[in-house]
């Protein structure tokens, strides 16, 4: 064991330099670290810098219901547009996980169903399961949305959903928001630093789907007031209070929107305008000509904003929304235009919110506590063992720059549980040391010589101290699998720390007691 | 320059004697961590129960009964009010309140207007709200890792050593976790997902122990053949008695300054730690060593290999030990 060849110190001494240029970005100032060397930076857990974490779910309930209500527009459209004429239908409805209508016209039925075929589309793979099952008895047609389309929808109800999430917060301009998946049907916000996390809640938690819809001006007072609407028409209720009746077909949708900004309305009162793209310009153009004097509602997230009248075709493809706005309510709501109306609604199941004083002094007593743990437990081990407690000191703090620079590198989070991970790693990483000193003192008693009693103590320590880092990965592995969030912060801590401590504590300090033994000592205090 | 030892050298203490002693009062230790937690139960923090929590920070000592009347007053249901790693420092819990987000974020004002009405120094450092169905999960995924920790933990040593020593080490995991969570039922401590990472750090570092001892307790099996079985245990455990001694001061030293300096947040994390640490050290002398000999590990347990370096040492008998 004494015999180290040349190659081998090297190679200790160019990962501990590596170490150390991987660790240093944490502690000079970007300015003064050249350009080529590596630069990340140990990155800080919300829970020591401050910020929010938020996690938001949508049940597969509330997907198929926004995927039926799209389906329903499709089915109608492409009836409408059928090659070889319009197909007329009625009782167009939507069950839990279906939609049904009746075509009018036997004659229409085949004619039907094969447009409706090409309407659901193969979800893939080998079986050709389809995106919903049509299916008819006599002229009542069914789609009925299959296991697999429904799981397609979630799917990509979330990805689109994660994008518009993202589109939001970087409108705000908060700096490195992280937004994950986790799960099926999970999402994961956690933006640093945010003073006002109801900002942030109310501007992800809002749908925002905007749509224009007639005004339903024939609708019965009475049966209104029983809350039953006439066919084809829906009852909303209305921002200002009571409901508004409505068509239930919309003019157009916020999805042809291309810009929306903060103005004012006439009267000098915040606003929000808004334009469209030019189809949809076309749309509302041709819309609005064809109903000009009757009153159409401008509805958001199924509340009516406002039902003003159309005096006048609107040709230029813009508006304006008024109604009680101040500015910071008409801005939020004109980010949420902007940025597209989430595909489903999103609940927030989980939130952490820490002020950045707390994460100050988090990180305060995270570096106190480590610095002097890192003390105490030097003395003690130099007290203990002299000579070779110095040697494990060093080891100890090679560990914490190693820790440190394997941080950085791989640009993991540290948390506060990851400092007290850190900590933890300070007391264990000497354990292998004292391992190996016991050993050698045992050795020692029993009469060997010097060399022989340290080569021993290191055989037969190793064994020991793998087995005991092993049990210890094993726990922190299944920390890391089942833990969230901070815990999981703790479990990388740990696992790096136990790892480099078995290289610190038994290859370096070995390289310094085969330095200190070429000297030939006579005797070893320990 | 002379060394501290804090064991002397040729210490040779008789645990195995004591060991019917210590196995009894362990039994009845699990047994009462068991009772505790079903009878006074564990103080769940927001990741377990769910609802919502709030840190608020005063200039000076909190005053927890004007603020429970405060906070009760504000009508945001029944507060559970106590003190948090300081006396200034207090984690207000609250049940979540039945609707959406929009009713959470009223109550959390509300609670937040009425506590800063009558404390103008109050700042609020940390609100979390978990949902029942989240805290659901979390208390799975945490009884789950626990379980699977010593589960795979003991099955790796079943491979290392042999399965008397799995079971063994199943046993000492098993008292130090119900220790823990006893310790928790008496005090009251939050109990979060910081406490489940501290017992998951327990049953890595218990385990070291267990397997430092195990492991001279093979060693001497395979070296001294004659040796009766609870003198070898003896032996082995007075031979990694400074180590054990050692590193487990060094963990202590380490984690009491955590607890000292280390914050509120990672109070009860700390103390479960430095609990955690007696716990297992003691249980690894006193209830993973005897449980060998009740299962039957003998000299017969590890035959030597014919090309294994162990086997290949020449059986001594102890008197040669202590001559040499």
């Amino acid at each position: 064991m004494l015999d180290f060849p040349k190659w081998k110190i090297w190679t200790i001494a160019a990962t501990l330099l590596a170490g150390l240029i991987f660790a240093m970005p944490n502690f000079v100032p970007a300015s003064a670290w050249p350009e080529p060397l590596p630069q990340g930076q140990l990155n800080l857990g919300l829970d020591l810098r401050g910020g929010s974490h938020l996690m938001l779910e949508a049940t597969a309930d509330d997907v198929l219901k926004a995927r039926l209500e799209a389906l329903e527009e499709t089915v109608r459209t492409e009836l409408r547009i059928a090659e070889g004429g319009a197909i007329a239908f009625t009782d167009l409805s939507q069950g839990r996980d279906r939609v049904s209508l009746t075509v009018t016209n036997a004659a229409d039925l085949d004619r039907a169903l094969s447009v409706l075929r090409r309407v659901s589309t193969p979800v893939g793979g080998i079986t050709g399961t389809r995106e919903t099952e049509v299916s008819n008895n006599g002229p009542r047609i069914t789609l009925q949305a299959t296991q697999a389309g429904v799981a397609l929808a979630v799917d990509s109800a979330m990805a689109q959903a994660v994008e518009v999430i993202r589109r939001r917060i970087d409108e705000l301009g908060t700096r490195e928001p992280n937004i994950i998946r986790q799960g099926t049907n999970r999402i994961v916000v956690q933006v640093p630093g945010l003073q006002d996390p109801d900002a942030l809640k109310s501007l992800i938690g809002k749908t925002a789907k905007l749509e224009f819809k007639l005004v339903d001006v024939d609708a019965d007072p009475a049966l209104v007031a029983e809350g039953r609407a006439p066919p084809g028409s829906q009852i909303l209720p209305s921002i200002e209070g009571g409901t508004v009746v409505v068509k239930r077909r919309a003019i157009i949708t916020g999805d042809q929107l291309i810009d929306s900004q903060v103005s004012t309305n006439e009267n000098g009162q915040p606003a929000v305008s808004f334009r469209f793209d030019s189809t949809g310009g076309r749309r509302f153009a041709q819309a609005t000509q064809a109903n000009v004097g009757r009153p159409f509602a401008i509805i958001l997230d199924n509340t009516v904003i406002s039902a003003p009248s159309i005096n006048e075709p609107i040709l230029g493809g813009s508006g304006i929304i008024s109604g009680s706005y101040t500015v910071a309510t008409a801005n939020e709501l004109a980010i949420l235009l902007r940025s597209g109306k989430l595909p489903v609604e999103l609940k927030v199941v989980e939130e952490r919110t820490v002020g950045p004083d707390l994460g100050a002094d988090s990180i305060r007593a995270g570096a106190i506590a480590s610095v002097l743990a890192t003390i105490f437990v030097a003395v003690f081990m130099i007290i203990t063992y002299g000579r070779f407690g110095v040697y494990s000191v060093v080891a100890l703090i090679a560990n914490g720059v190693l820790v440190m620079a394997i941080m950085s590198g791989l640009g993991a989070t540290l948390t506060l549980p990851g400092i007290a991970g850190f900590v933890l790693t300070v007391g264990a990483a000497v354990d292998a040391n004292v391992l190996i000193n016991e050993r050698i003192r045992e050795e020692l008693r029993r009469g060997r010589a010097v060399v022989g009693a340290v080569e021993t103590g290191y055989r037969e320590a190793s064994r020991t101290i793998f087995d005991a880092n092993v049990t210890n990965v094993i726990a922190a592995a299944i920390m890391f699998a089942f833990g969230s969030g901070p815990v999981k912060g703790f479990a990388v801590v740990l696992t790096i720390g136990i790892i480099t401590s078995v290289f610190t504590a038994v290859t370096i300090t070995r390289l310094m007691v085969a330095g200190w033994l070429r000297s030939r000592p006579k005797s070893l205090v320990l | 320059m002379r060394l501290l030892k804090l064991v002397p050298d040729n210490t040779n203490i008789g645990f195995l004697r004591w060991r019917n002693v210590a196995v009894g009062i362990s039994v009845l230790m699990i047994i009462a961590s068991f009772a505790l937690v079903a009878i006074r139960g564990l103080n769940f923090g927001v990741d377990f129960s769910g609802g919502l929590m709030m840190e608020v920070r005063f200039e000076q000592e909190a005053r927890i009964e004007e603020l429970r009347r405060t906070v009760n007053s504000a009508g945001a249901g029944s507060a559970s009010i106590q003190t948090f790693g300081d006396a200034n420092t207090v984690s207000i819990r609250l049940p979540l309140p039945p609707g959406d987000e929009a009713a959470v974020q009223r109550v959390v004002t509300r609670v937040q207007d009425a506590v800063r009405a009558g404390n103008p120094d109050a700042s609020f450092r940390r609100t979390e709200t978990v949902s029942g169905k989240v805290s659901g999960e979390l208390v799975t995924a945490g009884a789950l890792a626990i379980l699977f920790a010593m589960i795979g933990i003991s099955v790796y040593i079943w491979f290392r050593f042999e399965w008397q020593f799995g079971v063994g080490a199943l046993f000492a995991l098993l008292h130090d976790v119900a220790l823990t969570l006893g310790f928790f039922a008496v005090t009251q401590y939050e109990f979060d997902l910081n406490i489940v990472a501290a017992v998951l750090t327990i049953v890595g570092y218990s385990l070291n122990d267990t397997i430092v001892v195990y492991d001279r307790v093979r060693e001497n099996l395979r070296k001294y053949r004659k040796m009766g079985m609870a003198e070898l245990l003896d032996l082995s455990l007075n031979e990694t008695l400074p180590r054990t001694i050692v590193t487990s001061l060094t963990m202590i030293i380490a984690l009491a300054t955590l607890v000292a300096f280390g914050g509120s947040v990672l109070f009860g994390f700390s103390v479960a730690m430095l609990l955690g640490i007696g716990v297992g050290t003691y249980s690894s002398i006193f209830i993973a060593a005897p449980i060998l000999i009740w299962l039957g590990v003998g000299p017969g347990s590890f035959l030597p290999t014919e090309s294994g370096g162990e086997g290949r040492l020449k059986p001594k008998t102890r008197s040669e030990r202590i001559g040499g």
